[in-house]
């Protein structure tokens, strides 16, 4: 039983350690290692395009899970004064929002905005002052709206979990020693749920950083991290791709290790 | 008096849940609206979308078979492939590790799912490719193997990417066994095998349920492991929509199959529920 355990866990580990070994190969080949060297690392930096990319994967998991930490959590301490019926419905969406696939909600989104552009648009042009009139096209913002949908699932389905431990009785002893509403929120609620909400950002900006198939449809001319890796694939893995790749890991495997960090405090206190 | 305290409490309400309200009916409910009217619609010539009123999308369904077929055998039996890898990992956790070591290794089977499924499903392509197990078995004297681009590389990195997400609800509803039912079996008598079978399997079905949905459900629109290791020979419903939407610019064709992929998501969902009710226990799954 150990064996075929220890075996599981090399199957898991494997691929992901040559992705790195590989990295540091100073060939130029990807199967054969001919010794230790950062030089990849360093063209990747030097790429521009790819740069260009990882900026733009990180404005955008910024973005989005910023705002799905805050409209998330908002929804979340919401929900709980809303009515059954109310609630349940919201329970749907959010639940939609995350069981539906990703290409989907890709290809909806996508569809959506098409036609609201090819509405707007012309009425934009005709009230315009100037020369040229502002057009509204898919890119930052329509990844950025694609993303906040799920990631703010995520993020409301955790505070929610977190609000539904939290304690009644010191809630209740704070306005029985005649605290308003927002200075309990501040000073009992908002502390013990922080660790989740942050949980829940960090989780968000990983997802939103890794998301490959929604970007994929709805970035228009703009290109996010995942979609340069992809196509970067198709032409040939280099050691390039997999210094990039090993890049991706380790940032995600960092959000990743503070986010259940953070999330095992609830448990411990 | 307009602001007595009832109204202001629901002022309160309303702008807490109100962001949140409009994100999900501007960009969920809307857009779903948008490709259920693009299904009923008709591809102009250059490519897109016209008005129109007609069922010919949905009625030509059939032409993209291959792609329903692929998906619809291969999510599941993936699932079950998962399942049969995930169980005794699941099992070792939850019954056999030593509590000194069990949350590292239990996060040691996360942290995976976590991290960048392009990432960890091109690893295979060249471990799998022709410099990599290939040509290995070629130095054995053991030519012409082709494992890229085949259905049982995509049935592989579905199996590997969906690992823990499988094992995670098996380990679970088996944590949550009574470890006292256990010991009774083996007092009264049972054999380990007859103790795991009466009482083990049987209590840990809620967890097992649980996983083959998540991965079923998860694989349905699966784009990426078919694309990458089954070099689009392995169509999915997901390499067919990116190829109407993106390539050959069909997109009342392409919403009929997302509206029908939707369809079955959620046949899945309910059948998925309905055992999981039987089975009864939780539905609770903690993926983080």
């Amino acid at each position: 039983m150990r064996a075929l355990v220890t075996a599981v866990y090399l199957f898991l580990y494997t691929p992901i350690a040559l992705v790195v070994l590989f990295s540091f190969n100073a060939g130029r080949n990807a199967s054969d290692f001919t010794g230790f060297s950062t030089q990849w690392y360093g063209r990747a930096i030097a790429n521009t395009f790819l740069m260009e990319a990882l900026q733009n994967s990180l404005t955008i998991a910024f973005t989005s899970a910023g705002l799905a930490a805050i409209f998330g959590t908002m929804a979340a301490i919401g929900m709980e004064r809303l009515g059954a019926r109310a609630r349940a419905v919201f329970d749907g969406l959010f639940a939609a929002a995350i069981v539906v696939p990703g290409v989907v909600i890709g290809i909806a989104t996508l569809v959506a905005l098409v036609e609201v552009f090819g509405f707007v648009n012309p009425l934009i042009a005709a009230v315009w002052p100037g020369e040229q009139a502002p057009k509204l096209s898919l890119g930052y913002g329509s990844i950025i709206a694609a993303h906040g949908l799920f990631t703010m699932a995520l993020v409301t389905m955790i505070v929610k979990a977190r609000i539904a431990s939290l304690g009644r009785d010191i809630v209740e002893a704070s306005s029985d020693l005649y605290a308003t509403p927002f200075t309990t929120f501040r000073q009992i609620v908002l502390p013990q749920i922080l660790p989740s909400i942050l949980a829940g950002f960090l989780l968000a900006f990983t997802f939103s950083f890794d998301d490959f198939i929604i970007a994929f449809f709805v970035a228009g001319s703009n290109t996010t991290l995942p979609i340069y890796v992809f196509a970067s694939i198709r032409r040939g893995v280099t050691p390039e791709i997999n210094a990039i790749a090993t890049m991706v890991l380790v940032a995600s495997l960092g959000l990743i290790l503070i986010a259940r960090f953070l999330m095992r405090e609830k448990t411990t206190n | 008096m307009p602001f007595t305290p009832a109204t202001n409490r629901r002022l309160v309400t309303a702008a807490l849940v109100g962001p949140a309200s409009i994100w999900l009916f501007v960009f969920l409910v809307l857009p779903f609206i948008a490709i259920i009217v693009f299904a009923f619609g008709e591809r102009a010539p250059e490519g897109g979308y016209q008005a129109a009123f007609t069922f010919a999308q949905f009625a030509n369904l059939g032409s993209r078979a291959a792609a329903f077929k692929n998906t619809l055998i291969l999510a599941p039996i993936g699932a079950f492939a998962c399942l049969l890898v995930a169980y005794p990992v699941a099992y070792y956790l939850a019954v056999k590790a030593s509590a000194k070591y069990r949350l590292l290794l239990v996060s040691l089977v996360v942290v995976p799912f976590w991290t960048s499924l392009l990432v960890r499903t091109y690893a295979w392509m060249y471990i799998l490719g022709a410099r990599g197990i290939p040509h290995l078995l070629e130095m054995v004297g053991i030519e012409d193997v082709r494992l890229l681009n085949t259905p049982g590389a995509v049935l592989l990195g579905i199996v590997y990417g969906y690992l823990p997400l499988m094992i995670m609800p098996i380990y679970v509803s088996l944590e949550k066994l009574d470890r006292r039912l256990l010991e009774a079996s083996a007092d009264l008598g049972a054999r380990p095998l007859s103790t795991f079978f009466g009482i083990t399997l049987p209590l840990s079905l809620p967890g097992v349920m649980t996983g083959i949905a998540l991965v079923t459900i998860l694989l349905l629109g699966e784009y990426l492991i078919p694309q990458l290791l089954g070099g689009g020979k392995v169509f999915f419903i997901g390499n067919a929509l990116v190829d109407l939407f993106l390539q050959s610019r069909n997109w009342p064709f392409g919403s009929a199959i997302a509206v029908t992929l939707v369809v079955v998501v959620v046949i899945v969902l309910l059948i998925a529920m309905r055992i999981a009710w039987r089975v009864a226990g939780t539905r609770q799954v903690d993926l983080v």
